[in-house]
């Protein structure tokens, strides 16, 4: 909320130099903002508070300075209370207070892919430079989600948008290779006709077939229905070794296992696969018993599971924020500001002024870059070069690790 | 008329109706008849499977219609399409989900009865849950009339429905106050394996759907001797017939007509809990969709007529069923509702023709 009203009042006297010592008196350096955009009312609050946790950390270990710039940050709330989400307003309106805050040169998150879809455009035109946590959505950076994708987000044709996590083509190849891993001959995909749930199924169909797993059948499930036993009973007759699910909690995939299950397909003989949407505490409430037992992928590495250097950083944090416990991508947010805080300070050093060009320039250079989540760098579209990602299964009411999946090689 | 030339005048009926029917009605019936014999094919290739999915259309055809009739009860008596109906049905599978977990404003009654609670437990909580969602449908029901429409009766019919759709968004947010937006799970009381488990495993029939059965014949059985055979039920088909006549010989029409809703109410809780037991999940947004389907399911039959929102109701659920099967669940909505516009084009009072019933038995009396 703060944040909203700092970035209101910076608007209202904006209009000066960019990034320069306008704040006036003794010694200032040159100064610049970063701004962070995520949904911190509704149901993805708890998690999202920790990112901002993260961001701070980042900031304070390096004396909210990077290199010999000052640093400020304001924290955008892209939620309200009505929706209890993201609310697309929302997101156009944070992205236009901060394409015209000519101090902000670096933009980090969203969370969800649908806000990124309405800011990257509105920041894309301001030429500001985006690092985001958590969006995986494929058709952000890179062909493979509608057909006008990603040539639309982007109307100056150049790039501006970047990403810490794993986009969902991988994470289609991630739920591949582990129903292969699993010894899956035939399997059976739904999805629930969203943007996120028929991209990932496509995806995840692509790299099946392409591992030799047989494809029994495909259909969209209609969200709002009662129940799904007689398509159920049509695809226990196929006899598959799993069935594919892309799509998010609400969309009745709580009724979808309670129904396999119901059909004579227990989760022992056959699997039944998600990817992140359907990674939360929500699925199992609403799966009840049929839940124990599911496969979901995550698009990345949970904090426990990360190399060395993440778990330093998961010790500095639970010392920094001992009551808001570290979440799955707690470590992606850390990651994502510390990026774009290395990409201000080279833009500094090699231009001698701090320019939204010059960042976008930095952060898209990042390569071999050594953070919390291993070594990597961003390819030409801004997408990380990390091809490590991570399954979990429901086992007495939560979900647990179960095992690393590299999608790098074959 | 003697009986054989009543069946001549029926015969010579039947082929004048046919020569006067339009070119359309023709093609509709060529297009039906050839839908079954396609069916029939499918029948006789996985008979095994075909039996499973109609069983399947025919349960949740039955908890449609365990909805439906609450429409077409109220709307027989007072031609009002009580919207709210769908969403007192959502609150009676939260209710009986708040009594299976034996806690209530904090306060622990006794120990949940879930999975793991023995198999007389497991009877009682049922017909606790669906005692307690029916008497408390029934008095929000009964409530809803009081506030909501009872003081409109005599305005313009758009009051009443605005009021209608006002009560129906109240529930909604109550329930998603109550349990909030994403989806809860139901205890699973009634076991999920194949009751023909030792005849043939070619047919699946769960114990949930002889549940289902369990539960929506004797509320049919009652409903109807309720109707048909005690004085209150005979009040309620005067009312319908004729409110001022009525009420000229003695009836108390305002009784008469809380005692419908009551009715509607029990008949919406007990759906709900069965629904929730049956499914395993229940949503604060469920009475929508599902209303939406009963509402369709009472017009289709014939809406006021109780028999028809039955046929109506177990008519919808095969028709999804067998589509699910054999064409697409991309297609179900479609299909549906195309059979309700063709039938409501060529019967535009429903399969049945509408209040018959409530008025004292079907047909063309």
């Amino acid at each position: 909320m703060l944040g909203v009203i700092g970035a209101l009042l910076v608007v209202g006297c904006g209009g000066g130099e960019q990034g320069g010592g306008e704040k006036g008196g003794e010694d200032s350096g040159p100064t610049a903002t970063i701004v962070s955009d995520l949904p911190l009312q509704g149901a993805s609050r708890g998690q999202q508070e920790t990112v901002v946790n993260a961001i701070t950390l980042a900031l304070e270990e390096r004396n909210y300075m990077a290199g010999d710039v000052q640093i400020e940050y304001i924290s955008q709330d892209d939620a309200t209370a009505q929706a209890g989400k993201w609310d697309e307003a929302r997101c156009a309106e944070n992205a236009q207070s901060a394409a015209q805050n000519e101090d902000v040169v670096g933009w980090i998150g969203p969370y969800n892919s649908g806000c990124a879809a309405i800011e990257i455009p509105i920041l894309n035109q301001a030429g500001l430079g985006m690092v985001s946590h958590g969006n995986t959505a494929v058709g952000l950076t890179k062909p493979g989600g509608e057909p006008d994708e990603p040539e639309r987000y982007y109307p100056t044709g150049t790039r501006n948008y970047t990403r810490v996590i794993v986009a969902d083509d991988k994470q289609g190849r991630a739920g591949a290779v582990w129903m292969r891993d699993e010894g899956v001959q035939g399997v059976y995909i739904l999805d629930d006709q969203e943007t996120y749930g028929k991209g990932i199924a496509d995806q995840f169909q692509q790299n099946a077939e392409a591992l030799g797993i047989q494809v029994l059948g495909r259909e969209s499930v209609d969200p709002n229905a009662a129940n799904y036993r007689a398509l159920m009973g049509r695809i226990a007759q196929l006899n598959p070794d799993a069935v594919y699910f892309g799509g998010v909690t609400p969309n009745n995939v709580g009724q979808l296992v309670n129904d396999k299950v119901g059909a004579g397909m227990s989760n022992e003989d056959v699997i039944f696969m998600g990817a992140d949407g359907i990674l939360e505490e929500a699925f199992i409430e609403a799966a009840g018993g049929a839940a124990e037992g599911v496969y979901a992928t995550f698009a990345g590495l949970p904090a426990r599971e990360l190399p060395g250097a993440g778990q330093d950083f998961v010790q500095r944090y639970e010392e920094r924020f001992p009551d808001a416990p570290i979440e799955a991508l707690t470590s992606y947010g850390y990651e994502a500001a510390n990026v774009l805080l290395d990409a201000i300070e080279r833009a500094y050093n090699a231009d001698g002024q701090v320019t939204r060009e010059g960042v976008v320039r930095e952060l898209f250079a990042t390569r071999n870059y050594n953070g919390v989540l291993g070594t990597w760098s961003f390819d030409e579209n801004g997408d990380t070069t990390l091809t490590e990602l991570s399954g979990e299964r429901v086992q007495g009411d939560q979900f647990e690790f179960s095992r690393t999946i590299d999608v790098g090689e074959g | 008329m003697a009986p054989t030339q009543e069946a001549k005048a029926k015969g010579t009926a039947l082929l004048d109706s046919f020569k006067a029917s339009s070119w359309q009605s023709r093609i509709a019936m060529a297009i039906v008849v050839a839908l079954l014999l396609l069916l029939l094919v499918q029948a006789i290739k996985d008979p095994g499977q075909f039996v499973s999915q109609l069983l399947v259309g025919i349960t949740n055809g039955a908890i449609i219609a365990l909805i439906a009739l609450g429409y077409t009860l109220v709307y027989g008596i007072v031609e009002l399409i009580n919207f709210a109906h769908g969403d007192n049905f959502m609150i009676g599978s939260f209710v009986g989900v708040t009594v299976l977990s034996g806690t209530f404003l904090g306060l622990g009654f006794f120990a949940p009865i879930g999975d793991e609670s023995g198999a007389a437990m497991k009877i009682v909580g049922v017909l606790l849950a669906l005692v307690v969602a029916m008497v408390l449908c029934g008095l929000i029901n009964v409530g809803i009339e009081r506030v909501a429409y009872k003081p409109l009766r005599n305005s313009p019919r758009l009051a009443v429905l605005i009021t209608a759709i006002g009560m129906s968004f109240i529930l909604q947010n109550l329930g998603l106050v109550w349990k909030g937006s994403s989806q809860i799970s139901f205890p699973s009381l009634v076991s999920d394996s194949n009751a023909l488990a030792g005849i043939t495993d070619a047919i699946s029939y769960r114990w949930k759907d002889i549940f289902v059965v369990l539960v929506t014949i004797p509320l049919l059985v009652g409903l109807s001797y309720f109707i048909q055979r005690t004085r209150q039920g005979k009040a309620m088909r005067a009312v319908a017939q004729d409110k001022e006549a009525a009420a000229m010989m003695g009836i108390n029409v305002n009784r008469t007509i809380s005692v419908a809703f009551l009715l509607g109410g029990i008949l919406a809780g007990a759906s709900g809990v069965m629904f929730g037991l049956f499914n395993g999940t229940t949503v604060f947004d469920l009475g929508f969709r599902q209303g939406l389907f009963a509402f369709t399911a009472a017009v289709l039959g014939g809406i006021g007529n109780l028999t028809g929102a039955v046929l109506g109701g177990i008519l919808i659920g095969v028709i999804g069923a067998m589509n699910d099967q054999y064409i697409g669940v991309r297609w179900t909505d479609i299909v549906i509702f195309t059979v309700l516009i063709l039938v409501l084009v060529f019967r535009p009072r429903g399969l049945l023709g509408d209040r018959s019933a409530v008025q004292g038995g079907g047909g063309q009396q």
